[in-house]
């Protein structure tokens, strides 16, 4: 009986034995095979400004409200011009000029006077909330230099991006967190 | 003749066409401004530095530490219980959930499978350093690491038992959520363990109300049923459950020799207390072994069958990735003359992608379903065949040990214990 034990003890020390380097294996496996193709600094995600649509998702799929997309200004492609589909003129009691749509309907494009004719328009990040009405108005309408990007003081860089994941035209890409924006006046177009 | 026509319409043509392009760049002229007017500069905030990956990552290794002596060593269930609430405070509200050792299965395996994606080395680190700890110490990331356990943990009050089948039923599931995450993030399609997280809606005080009611609704079940993600769903704790099997060290219920005085049978909410079983009976060993002869031969028919079943349902699986389920959209399209509404679909025929382009696309993507999938089934084949293999087996245990793969080392089970070993200091005094 003693010697059975012994026998069965064994075995099973054998067993439990074997199945530790089993486990150990893929252990030491798995990180020399990946960590060759690891990177040290990691992603962000990003809107490539070339791909974007407009349709607006970004505001709502964000899991941050307000979201962490929000519109920039590629100031080096603007026309400058008096009128901005995104801007609210002060003073204007009915809209309709047939662009409502694009109106910000926050009010956060703010312009100032530059010299006869131009105007600067400026983007309050505060109040944007992501929405991509004027930027749509300025890909159709105007220069396009109105466009959307993922602001990283606030994006909390979720593992899958929900914006990503629901964008229509897969604009959002995972970039280098060392580059981690995709200007639309200096990112080469892809 | 007719060639050059076609040559100077085809001139024509690519003059308009060119014209499009540069009207949509440039709608209006570029002002030359006459006063010294300079472009404001681009607000281009950057992101918490990557250092603060690494300091996140030191603190992952000593937080396994810790729980590790105090599971093991200190015998501490109060001192497992403040884990957690800091592990809730800094992996959970602090950091806001990413990255996870959860979800970090799914970088790796989209690493291990596309050239064009490298890993992050803190998603890396954060999926192995939880399994090291485990084939050392147990599950000792379960017990006040993982921040999605230690909200569960915190607010089990009232474990209920329940049936011995349903368990049997629901325990099965995460190794199927495994297998398909596995296969989603191989082929790039998305991310389902981080989509269908719980309690990051919770950590991050915002969410969409259809996360947050889910979350909402695990902890309320949790209250009674402990742990229901852990249980029932974490893909990772597969991993873990495996491993923690062949630790070296493992939590023990008592801290000397089991008296099989049976106080601890009931008190684990995860029935992960094995009873005392030191006679074999003789009995029925023959039927073991026949029992055990024949799931090792069931073993490879079950793989076979794991392989065929996952292999027919990869079309299935395919609608998972946004770009087969536009294609298929498209093609429905084309047949039924009805033109798809879908914010996808409308995206796509702005965007000026060719049909022809996005099918070729949909064939590539379904023929990467296709070689995952049968690797899926053979694992969840192997994995129904090993638990039957494993029931088969009989251990004989002089006294009442944790089960290595479900305990969670959280520490319920000592106060239960009547053995008191006194400490050190208290025998010197």
């Amino acid at each position: 009986m003693e010697s059975e034990n012994n026998k069965y003890q064994s075995r099973r020390d054998f067993l439990r034995k074997a199945g530790k380097i089993a486990a150990v294996a893929p252990l030491v496996a798995l990180p020399s095979l990946l960590i060759r193709k690891a990177t040290a600094t990691g992603y962000v995600w990003q809107i490539d400004p070339f791909k974007c649509t407009q349709c607006g998702q970004c505001k709502t799929n964000c899991v941050l409200t307000p979201s962490a997309s929000k519109c920039v200004h590629a100031y080096a492609m603007c026309g400058y011009c008096d009128l901005c589909g995104g801007y609210l003129r002060q003073g204007v009691k009915n809209i309709s000029t047939g662009a409502e749509n694009q109106l910000c309907p926050v009010a956060a494009i703010k312009r100032s006077f530059v010299e006869e004719p131009y105007f600067e328009y400026i983007i309050d990040e505060d109040l944007c909330d992501g929405c991509a009405k004027c930027v749509k108005g300025c890909a159709d309408f105007g220069n396009g230099s109105l466009h959307m990007q993922i602001k990283h003081d606030i994006c909390v860089n979720c593992n899958e991006c929900a914006i990503a994941r629901t964008c229509p035209s897969n604009a959002v890409i995972r970039v280098p967190a060392l580059e981690p924006y995709l200007p639309k006046d200096k990112a080469g177009k892809h | 003749m007719s060639v050059s026509k076609a040559k100077v319409i085809l001139v024509f043509l690519l003059l308009i066409l060119w014209q499009v392009n540069a009207m949509a760049q440039d709608r209006f002229p570029r002002p030359e401004f006459e006063t010294d007017y300079k472009y404001p500069e681009h607000q281009m905030p950057g992101q918490r530095g990557p250092l603060w990956e690494y300091f996140d990552v030191a603190v992952l290794i000593a937080a396994l530490s810790v729980t590790a002596w105090l599971a093991i060593r200190k015998r501490s269930r109060r001192g497992l219980l403040y884990m957690s609430l800091f592990s809730v405070l800094y992996f959970g509200f602090y950091k806001q959930g990413c990255i996870c050792s959860v979800g970090s299965v799914q970088n790796v395996s989209m690493a291990l499978f596309n050239s064009s994606y490298s890993v992050p080395l803190s998603a890396l680190l954060f999926f192995i350093i939880p399994l090291v700890f485990a084939l050392a110490f147990g599950r000792v990331f379960c017990a006040g690491v993982c921040p999605l356990g230690a909200i569960q943990e915190l607010t089990g009050f009232r474990p209920l038992k329940i049936p011995k089948a349903a368990e049997i039923v629901l325990a099965s599931i995460p190794f199927v959520y495994l297998a398909i995450a596995v296969v989603f993030a191989a082929t790039e399609s998305q991310f389902i363990i981080c989509r269908y997280d719980p309690f990051i809606g919770i950590y991050r005080l915002d969410a969409p109300h259809t996360m947050i009611i889910f979350g909402a609704l695990l902890l309320l079940a949790g209250i009674f049923i402990n742990r229901p993600y852990c249980r029932y769903l974490c893909p990772y704790g597969v991993l873990l459950n495996i491993f923690s099997r062949f630790s070296w060290k493992h939590l023990t219920i008592t801290p000397a020799e089991c008296t099989n005085c049976r106080l601890c049978e009931e008190s684990c909410p995860y029935d992960a207390i094995l009873p005392s079983d030191p006679e074999p009976v003789i009995r029925d060993r023959s039927s073991m072994r026949r029992n055990f002869l024949v799931y090792i031969i069931a073993l490879p028919l079950f793989a076979a069958a794991g392989a065929v079943i996952a292999y027919n349902l990869s079309d299935f699986v395919a609608g998972g990735n946004s770009t087969v389920r536009l294609a298929r959209e498209i093609r429905l399209e084309q047949e039924t003359g009805l033109e798809s509404l879908t914010k996808a679909a409308i995206a796509f025929r702005e965007a000026g992608k060719t049909e022809e382009e996005l099918f070729a696309e949909e064939v590539h993507i379904t023929g990467r379903f296709r070689k995952a999938m049968p690797w899926a089934g053979i694992f969840l084949g192997l994995s129904l065949g090993a638990g039957l293999l494993a029931n088969s087996v009989r251990s004989r245990r002089p006294g009442y040990v944790p089960h290595q793969g479900r305990c969670y080392s959280c520490g319920k089970c000592f106060k239960y214990c009547p053995i008191k070993v006194p400490e050190q200091n208290e025998v010197k005094a």
